[in-house]
């Protein structure tokens, strides 16, 4: 695969074209696809193990990607710093992950491989994924399996003792392994325990409750974090000879989302401002089965697993005007619309085709509910053919979890359901290697924006969180590390160190110093209104130009009239809040530019200008095949756009067709 | 509906607290417990008072960042609820409500209700794990395991490590929270090789951290899992078991 890169500038609204840069290397091994990842790793440098003690590694994160990262490369031999803002590492966000885990073992005889993975990844993201990317991860999917049950995570299991697999949409296999409805968790908790023996031993030292601040750039490489600690309110730096990011996603840009309500955008933002590229921020996804808001006080949405779309039925009334209950609306006045309009595939299409056609539905005058803002997934045909008792097994947690926020019961009334935020596809830009455009700065999970290109298939962000964590950075991180033997870390007292401690100290009293009179949670509102009503699930030129320009008026209004209370050397959540929202503002600006110069629709981008006829997203393969990635141009000027151009070998783009 | 407040203030871990009370008329019975408390912050802020501190991350129950002592009871009244779960129509109109953080001599207060809970950490590093490195696992199903067993021990593994069992225990103990992650590792053939050192390190360093377990069983009525009490008693067969086989051990070493 050849990556050829042009460079162009922002002018106006429109795209100018400005010849051709090398910035973007993609670094994709040569050769056929099977063989790229072995020959890759066969020519990569090593570090011996008695040198490996020599290396200091910082890694920001620790959900799958950076908690299966650091027991490694501690276990390898490396001195590792991991940091994260919760008081253990054991709850990042991924704890939260439901469904399950995708891996190409085929041990249901059912037609899997890794081909056919890959093949069904890429087709999933829209054709905006790299293939040696995406190859690399299909074929690491099955050393997860084998890795997380070595471990103890207690995987679902069938009565012969072996493990058992479920369908997940976007596919026509059951390759998804799970662990009832607490996948994510319990494959974390494999992680942080082998960490937690690392810790232990002493490879690794943990520092939760810390916030990374800013990323130290000097003479053009990554040398260290200057980091919050939040308990004391101490700003301290910490030097070494590589960062990782593993620091998740954005989705909390629109505030209302299924993340934890501590993801952020700040760490990649920080990243971004000292050098690293930004690539495709308007890769969004949106999941199409969140228990819509309930009032205005409503501070995050719960996701319902996908899963249950595998037994549930999605439908809306005929008549718009229709207020029965949905037990009295007869069968032939309902409309299964994703049964009607995608009889192949069904209640199973991919999250962005379910999650639009439920906003068409709503969007229509036909969402249920007191606030019309949802559809019913229904579980009474479900129930009728297989009895409760299996819908219990499969499905009691949610059902449970469902009756505790709503106070409805699914087994008598459908459930209601509506897309929200959930998972975010853009992240930093990184290499075949995950290294970003800044050396010794590396990203992993779903920080990057590696492998999915404009949509996420669901099941997979668990498997490339570890994919990342376990079978590839240890490997590229070595490689870099070899060249760098005998090198010493810059000391933390050094002035470029002290430079950057210095702004983010100042950036922290500044946020003290305002005064004014707005919460930063009401900001985050505001900016999540914006956000969601522009580049939200439907997107067109008009509203994202009256995003950019209500976006830095939000900005300014910001620095105006923010209030936070206490003080910066102690505990304070407003403080650590009003951060978070400063980045996301100004991130959510690069986002909306890009969604405006990405003129085509693709996967979980949608631009309402740019659909076929039955209103699925139209792409242009001749003019946007490429992952667009943005440089920094400093405070107040617009980003330039790069483009890594992509090239298709093994799969031809098609239009996807889940009919 | 309209409720009565009455919160730990603390500003940190080296000062004394007090309770502070505060009286909220806005409240919808769709809010979570944790949405009331941002309403009241939001509230505070604006009042030009600091909010109150309190930790939560997924507000979905699994992270187990979340947990407070609510009217006496950890994580209030709902069973098998997290604090962030718990919803606003399990209180009446005018409820009087008494916050606090989880209360223990092992988890020293960070603010309000916010406490350090590393001593847990502290314990699944002394053996909560089955050491694997990284490459050296065979493949899956070369290791059955029985469908009871695997589920057995997953209902241990469920724990969400939130810390509700010390609190809410009267001698501060942690065996729910111990027993929960050796019943997970010790039920699982892969976690047969490491069973009887990780049972002996993890219950001694539980006893180096915290206050020892009497039977009053209040854990597992507060625990948001629902995680059995059977598996301490699981734990403390292995702990004795233990102690045979290291002897054995040590015998045939020597
Ligand atoms: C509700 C829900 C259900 C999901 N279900 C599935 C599923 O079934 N299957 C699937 O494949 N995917 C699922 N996903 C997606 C998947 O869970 C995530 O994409 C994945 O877990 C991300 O892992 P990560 O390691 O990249 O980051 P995370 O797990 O988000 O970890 C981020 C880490 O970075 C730290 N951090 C962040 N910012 C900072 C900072 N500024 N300073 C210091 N530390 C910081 C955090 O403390 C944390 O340790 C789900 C997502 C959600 C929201
Ligand atoms: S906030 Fe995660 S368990 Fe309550």
């Amino acid at each position: 695969m050849t990556t050829e890169t042009v460079h162009q500038t922002i002018s106006g609204n429109g795209i100018g074209q400005n010849g051709s840069s090398s910035r973007l290397n993609a670094r994709i091994p040569a050769g056929p696809i099977e063989s790229k990842w072995d020959t890759h790793k066969f020519n990569m440098k090593l570090v011996a193990p008695h040198n490996r003690r020599r290396f200091e590694i910082i890694i920001i994160g620790t959900g799958l990607a950076g908690a299966a990262a650091a027991a490694t490369l501690g276990e390898a031999g490396y001195n590792v710093k991991t940091f994260c803002y919760q008081d253990s590492p054991r709850r990042a966000h991924s704890i939260a992950a439901q469904g399950g885990i995708n891996a190409a073992k085929n041990y249901r005889n059912d037609g899997d491989s890794v081909m056919r993975l890959f093949y069904d990844t890429i087709k999933g993201g829209d054709y905006r994924s790299r293939e040696g990317n995406v190859y690399r991860l299909a074929q690491e999917s099955v050393n997860i399996i084998d890795q997380c049950v070595a471990q103890g995570v207690p995987f679902a299991r069938e009565y012969g003792g072996l493990l058992d697999n479920r369908s997940f949409g976007g596919a026509q296999v059951s390759r998804t392994f799970y662990a009832r409805g607490q996948t994510g968790q319990q494959l974390l908790l494999g992680a942080y325990q082998a960490l937690a023996r690392q810790i232990a031993l002493g490879t690794v030292q943990s520092y939760p409750r810390h916030e990374l601040l800013d990323v130290i750039v000097h003479e053009g490489r990554a040398v260290g974090v200057v980091v919050r600690n939040m308990i004391t309110g101490e700003i301290a730096s910490h030097t070494a000879h590589a960062v990782v990011l593993a620091t998740g996603g954005y989705g909390n840009v629109f505030y209302l989302s299924t993340n934890a309500k501590g993801c952020n955008v700040t760490a990649i933002w920080r990243a971004h401002k000292r050098g690293a590229f930004m690539a495709n921020p308007c890769f969004t996804q949106i999941h199409p089965t969140c228990i819509p808001a309930s009032d205005e006080f409503q501070s995050k949405l719960t996701l319902m697993s996908e899963s249950l779309r595998n037994d549930g039925r999605i439908w809306v009334p005929l008549d718009p005007t229709d207020s029965r209950s949905p037990d009295r609306i007869p069968e032939p006045e309902r409309d299964y619309y994703l049964e009607r309009i995608y009889p192949a595939f069904g209640n199973l299409v991919p999250r962005d085709v379910a999650s639009r056609a439920a906003k068409r539905m709503v969007d229509g005058g036909r969402g249920v509910g007191p606030l019309k803002n949802g559809v019913y997934l229904d579980f009474s045909d479900a129930t009728a053919r297989l009895g409760r008792n299996v819908i219990e097994e499969r499905y009691g947690n949610l059902f449970e979890m469902y009756e505790r926020i709503t106070g409805e019961n699914p087994y008598y009334t459908p459930m209601r359901i509506y897309p929200a935020s959930h998972y975010t596809m853009g992240g930093l830009w990184v290499d075949y290697n995950l290294m970003s455009t800044v050396p010794g700065l590396f990203v992993a999970g779903e920080a990057n924006f590696s492998d999915h290109g404009a949509n996420r298939l669901g099941a997979s962000a668990l498997m490339q969180g570890l994919a990342d964590g376990y079978f590839v950075l240890p490997y590229t991180l070595a490689d870099f590390l070899a060249g760098n033997l005998g090198q010493k870390v810059v000391p933390v007292d050094h002035p470029a160190v002290k430079k950057v401690e210095a702004e983010a100290r100042d950036r922290t009293k500044q946020l003290l110093s305002i005064n004014g009179t707005k919460s930063p949670e009401w900001y985050h509102r505001a900016l999540g209104k914006i956000v969601w009503d522009y580049c939200g699930m439907g997107r067109d030129a008009q509203g994202l130009q009256k995003a950019l320009s209500e976006i830095p008026a939000l900005r300014e209004d910001f620095y105006r009239d923010l209030r936070v209370l206490g003080d910066g050397d102690e505990m304070n959540q407003s403080l650590e809040k009003a951060g978070r929202v400063a980045d996301f503002i100004e991130f959510a600006e690069l986002m909306c530019r890009d969604a405006l110069q990405r003129e085509e629709s693709c996967g979980g981008h949608f631009r309402t200008e740019h659909q076929t006829e039955d209103n699925e997203a139209k792409r242009d393969d001749d003019n946007y095949a490429f992952v667009a990635a943005w440089e920094w141009q400093g405070q107040g000027k617009t980003q330039t756009l790069h483009k890594e151009v992509l090239d298709f070998e093994y799969v031809h783009p098609t239009q996807r067709s889940y009919k | 509906m309209r409720v009565h407040l009455k919160i730990w203030r603390q500003k940190n871990a080296r000062t004394e607290g007090a309770f502070a009370e505060y009286d909220l008329d806005n409240v919808s019975h769709e809010m979570s417990f944790l949405e009331m408390l941002d309403v009241l912050n939001e509230q505070l802020i604006s009042g030009g008072q600091e909010p109150v501190a309190f930790d939560s991350d997924c507000r979905e129950g699994i992270c187990g960042m979340c947990g407070v002592m609510i009217n006496g009871e950890a994580h209030g009244p709902q069973r098998g609820t997290a604090t962030c779960q718990l919803h606003m129509r399990k209180f009446s109109d005018g409820a009087h409500i008494t916050v606090e953080p989880w209360r223990s001599r092992s988890f020293p207060v960070n603010k309000d209700l916010s406490v350090d809970r590393s001593a847990l950490d502290r314990i699944i590093e002394a053996g909560g794990y089955i050491t694997a490195p990284t490459g050296s696992a065979p493949e899956a199903n070369l290791i059955p395991v029985p469908k009871e067993v695997s589920d057995a021990a997953f209902d241990a593994a469920a724990c969400i490590g939130c810390g509700a069992c010390v609190a809410a225990c009267p001698n501060g103990a942690a065996n729910l929270f111990t027993a929960a992650k050796i019943a997970h590792l010790n039920l699982l053939p892969q976690g047969q090789p490491e069973r009887w050192s990780r049972v002996v390190r993890m219950v001694e360093t539980m006893e180096d951290h915290f206050g020892s377990c009497t039977n009053y069983g209040e854990c597992q009525a507060a625990c948001p899992k629902e995680i059995s009490i059977d598996y301490i008693a699981y734990m403390n067969r292995d702990f004795v078991k233990a102690q045979l086989k290291n002897r054995r051990l040590i015998a045939q070493r020597g």
